[in-house]
């Protein structure tokens, strides 16, 4: 967005507060004209409206599920996404991961003093397109100012909530020897596409975050009589952390083929550079299914479908043991067992 | 990928081990010098691959685990100073020193950045020129002609806010102290192919003569490894001690002559101790007298002395090819990556954590 059209559409008149002062949080008539003109008429579902101090939700009678994650990301903006869309899709994406479908948000912003009001502007404009691409609502929401040097610019919270349509046990202790482990499509690109951003590295091309939603394509599954034993969407430790922590939760045994992977060649590249292993690298756009062996041709055709998981294919099975376990067949042909990691992934030397 | 996918070939892999098999007669100890190698070894199951005959023993080339305990201590307490901004590859933030690991001083308060290059931190020493930047130097040959370049440019440039702290260590001296103990079980070497792609392997050569071993420069790749292994084999079956060059495309005999000439420029050749093993003559580099104002030792008071390891920890004899990790009483029990004993169970390039991440059942295997 130019910084004209900002001008013509943002509601807070620049020319007064170019940035977010402490007054945006103070709880008198600069936050009320914050919240009313930029949030409200922006994000506009009728509880908002209301302004009450509590949202009430209308909810058929079904099993729930329930969500909160918080959002802090440096740079706010990079190729493929920012924290808007992450903060939407992230936690639509743990609804999704209950086999949900996801109905209700909250948004708490924690915004730091001298915050341009056009990076809030864009901020609050992805998380309304993020909203309308996955047919939420942002229903409650908060909004604090902490001093300059306090924050990272914005950090966000959401808690969604979405209504389970289905009879599944979705969860670790679903899993059997027998299952196949799909995942939805290639993996590093969100954690190559923030790192190259934030250090400053250039490659040839930029890489973009694989940030999207992810309930449209769970759901088709569930509702194509798919029987989801479970699923995780992958974040930040990757794919050997998300099947490290079900493998040990559900006590089975998992092998992948690390040579059907898809890992993009501009990522393999960068994670060679700065000696990472991609299984670990962060996404924010891709999950892990287990499904019965029997179903997951079907799976896997069902998903394609859908162009965020048009590269879904079946990466492992889950065997009878060694349980608790982890293990890679590599590329040439060899096993190795699959650990999480302890810390973060940090650059090489040489 | 070009460069990559091509030497990391099934097909190819198992071509190369048949090709092992077949040679060897008895059994061979090597040592891989690279601590890449080491991790790329665990990491694909290369020495599942191998004939049972052959043992690979893991060297000392992990620029982090042999970084000396009081060095780390100097660096937390330069970058717990308000003036300095401490700029440091990645790996060494980790490791431990007496007073706690970097990213402990950075979250006490310290500005402690990841830089990924040298000359990074002196653009920030350009940038801050109210701050003195540090840069934590340390490494083989293969970081050194940067190292050596950022501190040359700052001297052309009249910078005086950037310093290094310097730790540089000189493979040749290391093998020669492996192959010179009493306890040396190592038959033949892989040589490391970056740090001969600085600087050739006419080095090596004497090496090989003198104490009758064969010495393969050798890539990272699986096949690099296994192809490497393959001739270090063949040699010692035909009863051969010479320096061979598996990592054509990549080294030349001579190396890379320029930047040898800015490491001479810049530095000279000085004693080191290394973290486990203890000081090896002419085993490292320090900066050269017209260099020196750069060096952060001399520019800022640091404490001195020397210190004292945990008791517990054998990285020495890990580092020297004596013990393997699995062999440590505290591996995996009392010394995990998160509570590291010694820096070789956090590195990157440390045995112990290769062990660690690809082998935890190794030990059970032994015990």
């Amino acid at each position: 967005m130019s910084t004209q059209d900002f001008h013509l559409t943002c509601p807070i008149p620049i020319q007064q507060y170019p940035a977010v002062v402490m007054a945006h949080g103070g709880g008198g008539r600069l936050m009320h004209q914050l919240i009313e003109k930029m949030f409200v008429a922006t994000f506009g579902s009728d509880n908002l409206r209301t302004r009450h101090d509590s949202a009430q939700l209308q909810l058929p009678t079904a099993r729930l599920a329930f969500t909160t994650d918080s959002y802090v990301v440096r740079p706010l903006f990079f190729p493929g996404g920012d924290i808007g869309k992450l903060a939407v899709y992230g936690t639509v994406n743990d609804l999704a991961m209950s086999g949900a479908r996801p109905l209700y948000l909250s948004l708490g912003m924690i915004l730091e003093e001298g915050l341009p009001m056009e990076t809030l502007w864009q901020v609050v404009l992805s998380i309304r397109e993020a909203v309308q691409a996955t047919g939420v609502q942002i229903v409650t929401g908060d909004t604090k100012v902490v001093d300059r040097g306090k924050g990272d610019g914005v950090f966000l919270n959401t808690s969604g909530v979405g209504v389970i349509e289905h009879d599944l046990l979705i969860a670790p202790q679903s899993v059997r020897a027998g299952d196949a482990v799909i995942l939805s499509g290639d993996i590093g690109r969100h954690g190559i596409a923030v790192m190259a951003v934030r250090e400053g590295l250039e490659f040839e091309s930029a890489i973009e975050s694989d940030c999207a939603p992810l309930a449209e394509p769970v759901l088709a599954l569930i509702e194509a009589g798919i029987e989801v034993h479970c699923l995780r969407d992958l974040t930040r430790g990757g794919l050997a952390s998300a099947v490290v922590e079900i493998a040990e939760a559900a006590q089975a045994g998992i092998q992948l083929e690390e040579s059907r992977i898809p890992v993009r060649e501009d990522v393999r590249g960068a994670c060679e550079i700065l000696g990472f292993d991609p299984l670990y690298v962060a996404n924010e756009g891709r999950f892990v299914a287990f499904v019965p062996r029997a179903q997951a041709e079907r799976a896997v055709e069902l998903l394609r479908r859908f162009e965020v998981c048009a590269e879904a294919q079946v990466v492992g099975e889950v065997i009878e043991s060694p349980k608790g376990t982890v293990v890679l067949r590599s590329v040439i042909g060899t096993s190795r067992v699959v650990d999480m990691l302890s810390g973060e992934q940090l650059p090489r030397i040489c | 990928m070009r460069f990559i996918e091509e030497y990391r070939d099934a097909e190819a892999a198992r071509r190369f081990a048949e090709a092992i098999r077949k040679t060897v007669t008895r059994e061979w100890t090597i040592m891989e010098i690279c601590g890449g190698q080491t991790h790329a070894i665990m990491k694909f199951g290369i020495d599942e691959l191998l004939p049972p005959q052959i043992t690979l023993l893991h060297g000392p080339g992990c620029p982090v685990c042999v970084t000396p305990v009081e060095l780390i201590d100097k660096a937390v307490e330069l970058a717990s100073r308000p003036e300095v901004i401490f700029c440091s590859f990645g790996d060494m933030l980790r490791v431990p020193g007496t007073k706690g690991d970097l990213l402990s001083a950075k979250a006490a308060g310290g500005d402690v950045r990841i830089v990924y290059s040298p000359l990074d931190a002196l653009q920030l020493a350009i940038k801050n020129p109210d701050k003195q930047v540090v840069f934590f130097a340390v490494g083989f040959e293969t970081t050194a002609p940067a190292n050596a370049m950022a501190v040359y440019q700052a001297k052309q440039k009249g910078i005086t806010n950037f310093s290094i702290l310097v730790s540089h260590v000189l493979v040749p001296p290391a093998i020669e102290a492996i192959l010179s103990s009493p306890r040396n079980r190592v038959q033949g070497f892989l040589a490391a192919g970056h740090v001969c792609t600085v600087m050739g392997y006419t080095e090596y050569e004497p090496i090989a003569k003198k104490y009758h071993v064969p010495i393969v420069v050798t890539g990272f790749e699986p096949l690099d490894i296994l192809q490497g292994i393959y001739l270090c084999v063949k040699q010692l079956e035909e009863g051969r001690a010479e320096v061979e060059n598996q990592y054509t495309r990549s080294v030349r005999r001579e190396g890379n002559r320029p930047a040898q000439e800015l490491i001479r420029e810049v530095f000279e050749v000085v004693p080191r101790k290394w973290r486990g093993i203890g000081e090896i003559p002419q085993s490292g580099l320090g900066l050269r007298e017209p260099y020196r104002q750069f060096d952060a030792e001399r520019r800022f008071a640091l404490s001195t002395g020397s210190v004292e390891e945990a008791s517990e920890c054998i990285s020495g004899l890990i580092l020297q090819g004596v013990k393997k990790p699995y062999e440590c009483p505290a591996f995996g029990t009392r010394c995990t990556p998160e509570h590291p004993l010694g820096a070789t169970m956090v590195s990157s390039e440390g045995a112990c954590a290769a062990y660690f991440k690809y082998r935890r059942e190794a030990k059970a295997r032994v015990g």
